[in-house]
């Protein structure tokens, strides 16, 4: 379980998050949608703790995540994120990708690691690209290779921070499948994204962020269906 | 036109003496490259310290190594540092007044080749739960040895060419300085220097080529 308490978080004279508070369970997809700038992506990064907070309390299955005796490279192999910019490692082969934070984290041996990262990889449909250097594919199969390169952690939570917005049109689709797909094994999810048809479809719940303020949270029919919020309001009708 | 006969044997038999410096040569560039790429580390490390004593140390050796002539800094390490009763030979001058130039140009590559890997690749492997430690090790530095690489084998040509400055320090047993010993007895300058410049031509080059070739077997990618 995620548990986000009153978070608050600034950079220099600008509060980016107003005291969020937000609960996802084991097993939950929640996505969170809202303008540039309304905070999302931070709180990713916090929730990993990536960025530190400046109040409030996180915690991941109890375990406060900005406390100073928390392990965060312990804590970060449970919680796996993926980014806009996928951050291939150019000098390693995508097996080799996937293999290295298995090895070095984990501890696994060559063949274990090897094991898994061929697993995850198959998984997001890369089993045949395993020995290509990352710039010989294309952005939507770079982005596969991090989420598989995350699974290989065999993480509990997964946070995705706007996944496809960095790709090309034509290849946002195979990513989103694979999200699906996460979404459809029972993977603890928040997904920060703009593709508003795969929030509808994916998320047990929907988050609406603005200025910082998580404005309304509601399962996707309520609140693609009845906007309460008058940002929110505005925000899809902009949107659609 | 020009009334000048060529005495090329004159030169090509002392071709065996030549290469004999040649050798010296390739060894003081060698050495010079390995001293100057231990104390490019540590410039670098000093400089991303945070210590102010530390970094003005190590500014002020790369500013006067690359703002200043190589002939300089050997004359220094010889008869500057004579002044005060160190006395190298003028094989250690040499040595050492190359590798402090070395060390200057080879920091600042190595500070290049570090800004060029961006954040977001350690970002990314302290998401995954690396150590800071382990992403640069697993992740920046590799890709920071190609961005290096070949500038380092260009300062490796550089330090072999910077050899032949010995001569200024009384050194004689390297090419530049047999050479110049030959010219002396012989004046048959032009042959003696031509020769020279072509194995000077050849240890380069060959330098060159044998660092493309071995950066596209490690570099694959």
């Amino acid at each position: 379980m995620i548990e986000i308490e009153n978070v608050r978080k600034s950079f220099g004279t600008l509060e980016v998050l107003k005291g969020i508070d937000l609960t996802v369970k084991k097993g939950e997809v929640v996505t969170v949608i809202g303008g540039s700038g309304s905070g999302k992506s931070t709180l990713l990064t916090c929730i990993n703790g990536l960025e530190p907070i400046d109040s409030g309390r996180i915690k991941i299955d109890g375990t406060e995540v900005h406390a100073k005796s928390t392990d965060l490279n312990k804590l970060r192999s449970k919680v796996g994120i993926v980014f806009q910019q996928w951050n291939a490692f150019p000098h390693l082969t995508v097996l080799e990708n996937v293999m290295l934070a298995p090895r070095k984290v984990l501890g696994l041996s060559k063949q274990a690691a090897e094991e898994v990262a061929v697993k995850q990889l198959t998984h997001v449909g890369l089993g045949e690209k395993l020995s290509v250097y990352p710039n010989r594919m294309s952005g939507g199969q770079q982005q596969r290779m991090a989420i598989a390169r995350a699974l290989a952690m065999s993480p509990e939570y997964m946070l995705f921070d706007e996944v496809t917005s960095a790709l090309d049109p034509q290849l946002v689709g195979e990513v989103l499948d694979t999200l699906r797909m996460l979404a459809s094994e029972g993977m603890t999810m928040i997904c920060v994204t703009h593709e508003m048809k795969f929030a509808r479809e994916v998320s047990d719940r929907v988050a609406f962020f603005h200025k910082g303020v998580m404005a309304e949270i509601a399962p996707p029919e309520a609140l693609f269906g009845a906007p309460k919020d008058p940002e929110l309001q505005k925000f899809l009708a902009a949107t659609h | 036109m020009f009334n000048y006969t060529f005495h090329w044997n004159q030169a090509l038999k002392a071709l065996p003496q030549m290469l004999d410096g040649a050798l010296i040569t390739l060894q003081i560039a060698l050495l010079s490259m390995l001293i100057g790429v231990a104390c490019a580390l540590a410039l670098t490390g000093f400089r991303l310290s945070g210590n102010r004593v530390l970094s003005g140390f190590a500014t002020t050796w790369i500013e006067i190594a690359r703002n200043t002539p190589a002939l300089f800094q050997i004359y220094m390490a010889h008869f500057g540092l004579g002044n005060f009763g160190i006395h190298l030979s003028p094989y250690t001058a040499l040595l050492v007044g190359i590798a402090f130039n070395n060390a200057g140009y080879l920091a600042e590559n190595f500070r290049g080749a570090l800004k060029a890997i961006p954040d977001t690749q350690t970002r990314a492997g302290r998401s995954l739960g690396m150590t800071a430690l382990q992403a640069f090790r697993f992740i920046v530095l590799p890709q920071m040895l190609r961005v290096a690489f070949l500038p380092t084998t260009n300062q490796m040509v550089w330090a072999i060419l910077m050899t032949s400055l010995g001569v200024t320090v009384g050194m004689n047993t390297d090419l530049a300085g047999v050479t110049q010993e030959l010219n002396a007895r012989s004046f048959r300058t032009f042959e003696f220097f031509a020769l020279a410049a072509v194995i000077y031509y050849v240890i380069a080059k060959a330098v060159t080529l044998a660092a493309r070739a071995i950066a596209s077997r490690m570099f694959r990618y």
